[in-house]
C-alpha cells in the first residue's frame, strides 16, 4: 500500500494502480473514452488527464500508476478546461444528429457533453459528411459519426484478429476504414460486431431491422413467430437498467406476446436438437476413426453453432471444413423446423410463418441471408432482432418491462432443457455434448457435480478438459478405455491460437468447441453496452443459476424433441435431418483482399 | 583490413598517398589534427570534412583521421569509459530535445536485454531543416564511425540508419559508404581485430514528419503505421521489435569521433558550459547567405544573421522561428539571445531541430501562423483528437484572423486551444503545435489584435506571402 493524495484527499492505494482506478475507488469519476479495460488502454484521448504535483503537462490517469506520495488533481481548471476543449472539438468535427441517432441516450459522447456542461461549441463546424456504409447485413458503419477512440480496430484487430478495420490517411483526414476498401462488403468481414459493441457512439451499429418485424406483425395475413437465443434471458434487462445477470425470461415472454408475435418460442429447442445432431455426428465420426479406421474422417470436429466463425473459417481456414460440423446452427435449425413440422401442425402454408430471431448477435443477420439456409423451402428465418433492439422494440411499444409478470413459453417449440442454456457461454456447447454423449455412450450421467465440466467454464481465452469413458454400452465398446480431449476457445483470437497449434502437431483434441465473442453469445456484438469481463461472468452465473433450476438438463431428455424425432425427424442424422438441419460451407479465401 | 592498415589508422598518420583531394594534400594542412586551436580555427566540429573530402572514397575519409577514434574506442577502451567521456563532454542530443546523450547512453547500456539496436534518426522531416542531409553527404563515414561507437558502448552489433525517401544521395552515399568499410573491415565482424561485430542496415521513410519523432520511427520500422507509442517504456528498454534501443540523430552521431578522438574537455572548449560543442543551423529566409553554418552553442541570433548571414536581404528584421515548424517566434527584442538549450529554455524557447528562418516587416504574423498550421494539419498523426481536430480548427482560426472576419473571442479560442495542444497531446507534436501561437501571442498580440480591428494603416501592409514562407500543401 502507498500512500497518495487526492484532491487534497488521502488515500491509500495498491502500488502499481492507474489513477483511473485508484480515483474510482476513492469515488471520484474520471471521464475517458478511448479507454475500455481489457480491451485497450492506448492513453490517446485524453480525456482523462490529471494534474500531477510537479509534472509539467497534464497526465493520462487511465495508463499512469501512483507512485508514493504523488498529489493529483482531478478537477483543476486546467483540467476541465482541458477536458472541455476537447469535447468542443470532437463535436465541432460531429454531425448534430442526436434525436435520429441510434445511439440517443446511450451515447458516451452526448453524456459527456451532458456532464461537463457544454452549452455551445466555440470551434466552428468542420464534419464532412461521409456515405453511410450499409452493405453488410449485419453492420452499419457512419464514419461521420466517428470519434477515432479505435475501440473497434483494437478489438477486430487483436481480440478477434479478423483486422478488418484499420486507421486510413493521416491528421485530420485520419478515418477508420474497412483496409483500403470503402465498403465493409469489400473487405472480410466476419459481421461478429464486437467493433459495434465497443463503439462509444452512433458510429458502428447493428442493421435496424425493426421496422420490418413491425411491418410483419402488422400484416393479418402472417403469422409471425418469434424465437429467443439462450444468451438475451440474462442480458435483456440491463436495457431496462436492471442488474447485469438479472433472468428476465418470464418477462420477456409476456413483452414478446404483448408485442403481438403469435407464438413465442426458445431457440433453445433448436439448441437441444443441435445437441443430439451434433453429439450423433461426433459419435459416428469417433466410430469411424476407431473401428472402421476411415482415414477420410476429419477429427478434430469443430462446432459451428457461431456464425462468425463459420465467416472466419471460410475465408481464413477453409481446410477445416471437413472438420467443423454439418449442423446448422440452433437459429436456422429452429427456422428450418418451424417452417415444416410447426408450420404442418398448425395448418399455415411455410410462406405465411414468419420467423423472427431475438439474437446476441449481428453475424446471425448475415446467417440467416446465406443462400443455403432456405430449406424449408422458404428462407429459414427471416429477421433478426438483436438484443440491444429488442430493448428498442419493447420500449417502442410502451411496455413496462421492469413491472409485467412472468408468462411460459408457448409448446412444443417453447420447450428446452438447461443444457440448451448453456449455449449462452464459452464452455456450454461442449458442456452441453458431454452430457448427452456420454450418456448415450456409458447409459450412466456424466460424473461431475452438477454436471458441470469445471475446466471448460470461465473466461480463460484457450481451455482443454479430457475425459476417460469407461463402463461403456455393448455399442460403443470401441471407445472403452479411450480418452477424449476436449477444448473450447472464445474470441476468434483464440481460435486462431488453438487452430495454429493442431496445425503445428502441438495438440490434439477430438471436439473443439469454438465461440465467436468473448464470452460465448453471452458477450455477442448485439448484446446491451458495454459488456465488461465483469458483466460477462455475471451473465455467466446467470445462465449457470437458470440451467441448474431446470427440470430437465440433458438435451435428450427433452420432451418436445422426443415427440418431434417421432413424428416427423425419425433418427438424428436421418434423411430429413440431413436436408433440413444440416448444411455445408464454403471456401471463401478467394475473397480475401 | 592489413594490419599495416590498422596500425596506420591508430597512429593517426595520414593516408597520403590515398587522398585525391588536391587540398589535403597540401601539406600544411594537418590532416590529422588534435590541436584543438587548429580545430577552433577551422570551427568545425561536425563539418569539418564536408566539402573538403571525397564523401565517396573512404580513403580520404581514412586519411583525415577517419576511424581513428572508433579504433582507439575498441583497442583502448572499455564501454563503460566511453559512456564516461560522451557524459564529460556534455553533448546534448541534436535532434530536437537536447537531451544529454551519455546519459541517454548509459540507459540503454545497462539494458540486460539482447539484441540491442542503435538507430540514426535520419529522418529530418522539420520543415526547413536540412542540416543532416549535409552530413550524411558530405561525411556519410563520420555519422557510421558515430554509430558503431555508440554500439561498442551500448553493446549493440546491429544498427540502422532510418532516413527519408527523398534524400537519394544521402541513401547512395551511405550504401557506399557501408560497403567499403565492410571491404575494409571496419564494419562487419571483428573490427579491429577485436571481437567486436558491427553491422548497418539502410531504413527508408516514407515521408511523414511525425516518423521522426523516435516511437513513431520504431512503429514505421516495424512496419506499423506511423504513430507515436505511450512512453514509458522508452526505447533504451523497449524499443525496435521490443528491444533495448537506442536512437541519436545525425549530427548527434557525428560528433562523436571527434569528442572520441579529443577527450571530452576539448569539446568543452567550444560553446558554453550548459550546451559545449558547436550546432549546425539551417538559416534561411530574408537573408543575404542562406545556407548552412556551424556555429559555437551560444553566439547570437544578431550575430547569425549579421556576421554569418550576411544580413537581412531586405527590409528590417521583424521575427524569426527558431527550430523549424515546430519552434517558438523571436521577435528583435530577443536578438541577442544567446542560442544554446539553457538561454533560449529561460525564454520560453527551445533550440529544436536547428533551423532558423529570418523574416523582415513584409510578413505578417497571421499568415505565417496560417501557413505552420497548414502543415501541421497535414502532419497531425490522426491518434489523439486535441491535435487531429485541434490543428484543423487552429488553422481555421487563423485564416479566420486573415481573412478579417474575427472578433476577439478568436484569440481567446486559439490561446486556450494552445494552452490545451501544450498540456495535454499525446506526443511532442501535437505538444509543439503551440509553440509559435503562443509565442506569437506573447510578442506579436498587438498586430494580431489588429487583425480584428482591422486597423486602416494594417490593411496597407503588403499581403504578399513571402518565398520564405512555405505552402505546405
Ligand atoms: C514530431 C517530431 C519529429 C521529429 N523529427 C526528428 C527528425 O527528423 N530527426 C531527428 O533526429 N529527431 C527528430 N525528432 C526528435 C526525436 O524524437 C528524438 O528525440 C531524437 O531523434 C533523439 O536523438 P538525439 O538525442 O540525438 O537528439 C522529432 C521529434 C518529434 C516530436
Ligand atoms: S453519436 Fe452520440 S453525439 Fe453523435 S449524433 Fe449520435 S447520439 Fe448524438
Ligand atoms: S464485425 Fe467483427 S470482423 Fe467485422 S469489422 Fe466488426 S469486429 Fe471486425
Ligand atoms: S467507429 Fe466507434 S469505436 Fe471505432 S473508432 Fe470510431 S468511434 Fe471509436
Ligand atoms: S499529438 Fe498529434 S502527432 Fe502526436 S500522437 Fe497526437 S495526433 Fe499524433
Amino acid at each position: 500500500m502507498i500512500n497518495i493524495t487526492m484532491n487534497n484527499m488521502k488515500i491509500e492505494s495498491e502500488e502499481g494502480t492507474t489513477i483511473l482506478d485508484a480515483a474510482k475507488k476513492a469515488r471520484i469519476k474520471i471521464p475517458t473514452l478511448c479507454y475500455l479495460k481489457n480491451v485497450q488502454e492506448p492513453g490517446s484521448c485524453r480525456m482523462c488527464v490529471v494534474e500531477i504535483e510537479g509534472v509539467r503537462t497534464l497526465q493520462p490517469s487511465c495508463i499512469t500508476h501512483v507512485s508514493e506520495g504523488m498529489k493529483i488533481y482531478t478537477n483543476t481548471k486546467e483540467v476541465r478546461d482541458a477536458r472541455k476543449i476537447i469535447l468542443e472539438l470532437l463535436l465541432s468535427d460531429h454531425p448534430w444528429e442526436c434525436n435520429t441517432c441510434d445511439r440517443n441516450q446511450d451515447c458516451e459522447l452526448q453524456k459527456l457533453a451532458e456532464e461537463y456542461g457544454i452549452k455551445e461549441v466555440r470551434f466552428k463546424s468542420i464534419n464532412e459528411e461521409l456515405p453511410l456504409d450499409e452493405s453488410t447485413p449485419g453492420i452499419v458503419r457512419d464514419p461521420s459519426k466517428c470519434i477515432l477512440c479505435r475501440r473497434c480496430v483494437t478489438v477486430c484487430q487483436e481480440i478477434q484478429e479478423v483486422g478488418t478495420l484499420s486507421p486510413r490517411a493521416r491528421g485530420f483526414d485520419t478515418i477508420i476504414a474497412p483496409g483500403q476498401a470503402d465498403l465493409l462488403s469489400e473487405a472480410v468481414c466476419v459481421q461478429c460486431g464486437q467493433c459495434a459493441a465497443v463503439c462509444p457512439v452512433g458510429a458502428i451499429i447493428e442493421k435496424d431491422d425493426i421496422d420490418k418485424v413491425w411491418e410483419a406483425i402488422d400484416n393479418p395475413d402472417k403469422f409471425v413467430i418469434v424465437q429467443t437465443a439462450p444468451a438475451i434471458r440474462a442480458a435483456l434487462g440491463e436495457c431496462f437498467d436492471l442488474e447485469p445477470g438479472t433472468l428476465v425470461k418470464g418477462r420477456m415472454t409476456t413483452a414478446l406476446r404483448m408485442l403481438g408475435f403469435d407464438g413465442v418460442f426458445d431457440t433453445n429447442f433448436a439448441a437441444d436438437l443441435t445437441i443430439l445432431e451434433e453429439g450423433t455426428e461426433l459419435l459416428t465420426r469417433l466410430k469411424k476413426a476407431i473401428v472402421d479406421e476411415d482415414k477420410s474422417v476429419a477429427l478434430p470436429m469443430f462446432t459451428s453453432c457461431s456464425p462468425g466463425w463459420i465467416n472466419y473459417m471460410e475465408h481464413f481456414y477453409p481446410e477445416l471444413i471437413p472438420n467443423v460440423s454439418t449442423c446448422k446452427s440452433p437459429q436456422q435449425m429452429f427456422g428450418a423446423v418451424a417452417k415444416t413440422y410447426f408450420a404442418e401442425k398448425v395448418g399455415k402454408k411455410k410462406e405465411d410463418i414468419v420467423v423472427v430471431s431475438i439474437m446476441p448477435c449481428t453475424a446471425k443477420k448475415f446467417e440467416c441471408n446465406r443462400e443455403e439456409m432456405t430449406d424449408s423451402g422458404v428462407k429459414d428465418v427471416d429477421y433478426v432482432l438483436t438484443t440491444r433492439e429488442l430493448g428498442k422494440f419493447i420500449k417502442q411499444a410502451g411496455i413496462d418491462f421492469v413491472n409485467i409478470p412472468d408468462e411460459e413459453m408457448d409448446a412444443p417449440l417453447g420447450i428446452s432443457t438447461g443444457a440448451a442454456d448453456i449455449f449462452a457461454n464459452t464452455g456450454g456447447v461442449m458442456e452441453a455434448a458431454l452430457r448427452t454423449a456420454y450418456e448415450i455412450v456409458t447409459g450412466r450421467e456424466l460424473p461431475f457435480d452438477k454436471l458441470h465440466v469445471v475446466p471448460i467454464q470461465g473466461l480463460d481465452g484457450v481451455k482443454e478438459a479430457s475425459l476417460k469413458i469407461e463402463g461403456t454400452k455393448e455399442e460403443w465398446e470401441f471407445l472403452e478405455g479411450v480418452t477424449v480431449n476436449v477444448a473450447v476457445a472464445h474470441g476468434l483470437g483464440n481460435a486462431k491460437k488453438i487452430i495454429e497449434e493442431i496445425k503445428f502437431g502441438k495438440k490434439h483434441y477430438h471436439f473443439i468447441e469454438i465461440m465467436t465473442c468473448p464470452g460465448g453469445c453471452i458477450g455477442g456484438g448485439g448484446q446491451p453496452r458495454m459488456t465488461t469481463d465483469e458483466i460477462r461472468k455475471a451473465r455467466i452465473q446467470a445462465i449457470y443459476k437458470e440451467d441448474e433450476g431446470r427440470e430437465y438438463r440433458k438435451s435428450h431428455d427433452n420432451p418436445a424433441l422426443k415427440v418431434l424425432y417421432e413424428e416427423f425427424l425419425g433418427k438424428p442424422l436421418g434423411e430429413r435431418s440431413h436436408h433440413l438441419l444440416h448444411t455445408k460451407y464454403f471456401n471463401k479465401k478467394d475473397e480475401n483482399v | 583490413m592489413s594490419r599495416r592498415s590498422i596500425d596506420q589508422i591508430l597512429e593517426g598518420k595520414p593516408y597520403k598517398k590515398l587522398l585525391s583531394s588536391e587540398k589535403l594534400q597540401q601539406s600544411e594542412i594537418d590532416l590529422v589534427n588534435t590541436d584543438p586551436k587548429k580545430t577552433q580555427y577551422y570551427g568545425r566540429i561536425v563539418l569539418d570534412n564536408c566539402g573538403r573530402i571525397n564523401p565517396e572514397e573512404i580513403e580520404e575519409y581514412i586519411g583525415t583521421g577517419g576511424y581513428q577514434a572508433l579504433g582507439m574506442a575498441l583497442k583502448e577502451k572499455k564501454p563503460e569509459d566511453i559512456i564516461k567521456i560522451v557524459k564529460d563532454s556534455g553533448l546534448k542530443g541534436r535532434g530536437g530535445a537536447g537531451f544529454p546523450t551519455g546519459l541517454k547512453w548509459s540507459f540503454a547500456a545497462q539494458e540486460k536485454e539482447s539484441p540491442k539496436y542503435v538507430i540514426c534518426n535520419a529522418d529530418e522531416g522539420e520543415p526547413g531543416t536540412f542540416k543532416d542531409r549535409l552530413i550524411m553527404e558530405g561525411d556519410p563515414h563520420k555519422i557510421l564511425e558515430g554509430m558503431a561507437i555508440c554500439a561498442y558502448a551500448i553493446g549493440a552489433n546491429i544498427g540502422y540508419i532510418y532516413i527519408r525517401g527523398e534524400y537519394q544521395l544521402s541513401i547512395q552515399r551511405l550504401e557506399k559508404a557501408i560497403k567499403e568499410a565492410e571491404k575494409l573491415g571496419l564494419l562487419g565482424k571483428n573490427i579491429f581485430d577485436t571481437d567486436f561485430d558491427f553491422e548497418v542496415k539502410i531504413k527508408i521513410g516514407a515521408g511523414s514528419y511525425v516518423c521522426g519523432e523516435e516511437t513513431a520511427l520504431l512503429n514505421s520500422m516495424e512496419g506499423f503505421r506511423g504513430e507515436p507509442r505511450l512512453k514509458p517504456p522508452f526505447p533504451a528498454k523497449s524499443g525496435f521489435l521490443s528491444k533495448p534501443t537506442n536512437l541519436n540523430n545525425v549530427e548527434t552521431l557525428a560528433n562523436i569521433p571527434p569528442i572520441i578522438l579529443n577527450g571530452a574537455e576539448w569539446f568543452r572548449k567550444f560553446g558554453t558550459e550548459d550546451s559545449p560543442g558547436t550546432k549546425v543551423y539551417s538559416i534561411l529566409g530574408h537573408i543575404n547567405r542562406p545556407g548552412l553554418i556551424e556555429v559555437p552553442m551560444g553566439i547570437t541570433l544578431r550575430e547569425i544573421i549579421y556576421d554569418y548571414a550576411g544580413g537581412m536581404s531586405s527590409g528590417e528584421f521583424k521575427m524569426a522561428q527558431i527550430g523549424g515548424t515546430a519552434g517558438g517566434i523571436l521577435p528583435i527584442e530577443l536578438l541577442d539571445v544567446p542560442l544554446d538549450y539553457l538561454s533560449l529554455q529561460i525564454e520560453g524557447h527551445n533550440l529544436g531541430s536547428g533551423a532558423i528562418l529570418i523574416m523582415n516587416e513584409t510578413v505578417p504574423v497571421v499568415d505565417f501562423l496560417e501557413c505552420c498550421m497548414k502543415f501541421f494539419v497535414h502532419e497531425s498523426c490522426g491518434r489523439c483528437s486535441i491535435c487531429r481536430i485541434g490543428t484543423k480548427q487552429m488553422y481555421e482560426s487563423f485564416k479566420y484572423l486573415r481573412e478579417k472576419e474575427a472578433n476577439y473571442d478568436e484569440l481567446k479560442k486559439i490561446e486556450e486551444l494552445a494552452e490545451a495542444l501544450k498540456l495535454v497531446a499525446f506526443c511532442p507534436l501535437g505538444q509543439s503545435v503551440a509553440s509559435p501561437v503562443l509565442s506569437a501571442l506573447k510578442y506579436f498580440r498587438a498586430e494580431l489584435s489588429k487583425e480584428i480591428d482591422s486597423n486602416e494603416d494594417y490593411e496597407t501592409i503588403t499581403r504578399e506571402m513571402s518565398d520564405i514562407v512555405f505552402d505546405y500543401s
